[in-house]
């Protein structure tokens, strides 16, 4: 589902991404872990294009992301274009971003009523359904402010879901949440994953990447420093780094 | 705590000595106030009365304010078309402000380097220079484009390919009202552009990224997303700019509008009647700008939408929490339970 052969990122002069190889599965979970600034929210901003990799090939389905190969050279693709990738591809930020001007169902539909054409009938529906399945049933009218973190986060999940993505990118969703409001987002999540969902999740969660990834990658620095099953990588890490990372976070 | 039985604590509030004596000279001062402005004066002349042969005499007195004069000409038509035209100036010239203001302020955030100094260098030109001077600019803008035709820029430096797709005559156009109405919009749009871009750049950046992330495209995000939350910082300070574009349009006067300062001064330079005719107008200025106001309170209750957990309440709201605060104390001094009036 997402390929990623030798991605280079820097900001202003400070290289942030310094080669990552990194493979996920259809259908898998992949939890990447590493200490702030190691570039885990950077690569999962590449994949959906918020951020423009300098360097290296970034497939997502096979599509590269932001260019088009075509006999022999690479074209840029334009607005439209970038918009309509980035449509299939759902994300769930560390603060929320739920629209403060908007209620909770309005929330949900503008993504489908405003960029897949949908009628706001057929959305309304939907919003309801994804309402109910993140247990937020009731809540349609409120607006943002009014939600606890925990639900907030949810409401996000659910304004991603409504937009039917391959795949869903989570960036640190619980490092915002009190500690009693991180179990109810991680529920939705775990639901999610099994359902079947392709998930990218940055997290700091090492019992919810134990317990539900299928892969762990683990950045340092800019690279994936280790990689694999999580019960092997998070129990008997090979490498120094992540020993201490893990012993900090644990 | 209870509020009502013999058991309630009894509570001294503190006595605040320096009030009470800035109350008195406040009080002081608005009866000497309420005083002049209805006092009367001696006009000079002389009223002589002969009741049943005796005649008597005394000096003629008329208000100060010349309330008799100020009524006679509040509601003459002159004065209401003159009222008519400072409202079509106002609203005509804030449309073209707003309007343009926000373009320049998307402009001036822009990352392309050329569009942003375009909109900087406007907003410095239009700031630094008198609106006054800009008035009289564009009335007389004939003098340097007697004609202005619409067709491809700078054909007409290459001989016979000159294609206008339309001419006008630049005095035919630019009336005093028209030329006040594009000085006054084109002036109130480099000071609209600052308070749209302080309500843009107000919006976190997160709410861009998510709209960016569900695949909006720029205009998309901007006018979905952006511009409605931005709204809420905007409204307030483009409440005062109307306000204060209502009395700057005063100065249109100057190159031969007639709204309601023109209109004044028309008047009161054939009959010298020059306080009761300020006062005239004043009187209706603040009459639009108390109107202006309460429309003011209601648009900003709309965009708080969301960003306040409750909205404040509209005066009738309050009025009516007031008058049931009032019932109920009475109540419970008549010994009805606190609760059994708010249910």
């Amino acid at each position: 589902m997402v390929e990623a052969r030798g991605v280079y990122k820097s900001y202003a002069g400070v290289e942030v991404l310094k080669g990552v190889n990194l493979t996920v599965v259809r259908g898998e979970v992949t939890c990447l872990i590493g200490p702030s600034g190691s570039g885990k929210s950077t690569l999962l901003r590449c994949i959906n294009h918020l951020e423009k990799h300098d360097a290296g090939e970034l497939r997502v389905d096979g599509h590269l992301v932001g260019y088009e190969a075509r006999d022999g050279k690479l074209y840029e693709l334009n607005d439209k274009q970038i918009c309509a990738e980035r449509s299939q591809i759902g994300m769930v930020f560390q603060r929320f971003n739920l629209f403060q001007h908007l209620t909770v169902l309005d929330n949900i539909t503008i993504g489908q009523v405003k960029v897949k054409g949908v009628s706001p009938e057929v959305a309304n529906v939907k919003a309801r359904e994804l309402l109910a399945r993140v247990g937020l049933d009731g809540k349609e009218k409120h607006y943002p402010s009014q939600l606890s973190g925990g639900q907030q986060q949810r409401v996000a999940i659910a304004r991603a879901l409504a937009m039917e993505p391959k795949l869903m990118l989570f960036d640190e969703p619980t490092s915002a949440l009190d500690p009693e409001l991180v179990g109810e987002v991680l529920d939705v999540m775990k639901d999610l994953a099994r359902s079947g969902m392709t998930m990218i999740v940055v997290t700091h969660e090492m019992n919810f990447a134990r317990e539900v990834a299928n892969t762990v990658y683990f950045l340092d620095g800019g690279v994936i420093e280790e990689s694999g099953d999580p019960r092997v990588v998070l129990t008997e890490p090979s490498s120094e780094r992540l020993k201490s990372f893990l012993s900090k976070v644990l | 705590m209870t509020t009502n039985g013999d058991d309630a604590v009894k509570v001294v509030p503190v006595r605040h000595a320096g009030q009470w004596v800035g109350a008195g000279f406040a009080l002081i001062f608005i009866a000497m106030l309420v005083h002049t402005l209805f006092s009367k004066v001696p006009t000079g002349s002389v009223i002589c009365h002969t009741v049943n042969g005796v005649r008597s005499c005394r000096p003629e007195v008329a208000w100060r304010f010349s309330w008799n004069v100020v009524g006679q000409y509040f509601t003459t038509s002159p004065v209401l078309q003159g009222l008519v035209r400072t409202l079509e100036l106002t609203v005509l010239s804030m449309v073209i402000g707003i309007v343009l203001g926000v373009v320049i302020a998307v402009m001036r955030l822009s990352t392309n380097r050329l569009l942003s100094s375009t909109a900087w260098s406007y907003t410095w030109f239009f700031r630094g220079t008198p609106v006054f001077v800009q008035l009289f600019f564009w009335l007389y803008i004939a003098l340097l484009y007697p004609t202005f035709s619409i067709g491809l820029p700078f054909f007409h430096f290459i001989p016979f390919t000159h294609i206008a797709f339309w001419h006008f005559d630049a005095n035919s156009v630019f009336t005093p009202f028209s030329a006040a109405v594009v000085a006054l919009g084109l002036n109130e749009a480099a000071y609209m552009s600052e308070i749209a871009r302080s309500g843009l750049i107000a919006v976190d950046e997160g709410q861009i990224e998510a709209a960016t992330s569900l695949g909006m495209t720029h205009g998309q995000t901007l006018r979905l997303v952006v511009l409605p939350q931005a709204m809420r910082v905007i409204i307030p300070p483009t409440g005062n700019e109307v306000i204060s574009m209502l009395k700057t349009s005063s100065l249109a006067s100057a190159i031969g509008v007639t709204e309601l300062i023109g209109t004044a001064t028309n008047i009161y330079s054939a009959n010298y009647k020059i306080m009761p005719l300020l006062i005239v107008a004043s009187l209706w200025y603040l009459i639009v700008t108390t109107i202006l106001s309460v429309g003011q309170f209601y648009l900003e209750r709309h965009f708080s939408k969301g960003a306040l957990r409750t909205p404040p309440p509209t005066p009738i709201q309050r009025l009516t929490r007031d008058a049931r605060g009032i019932l109920m104390k009475f109540r419970t001094r008549r010994g009805v339970p606190a609760n059994s009036v708010a249910s």
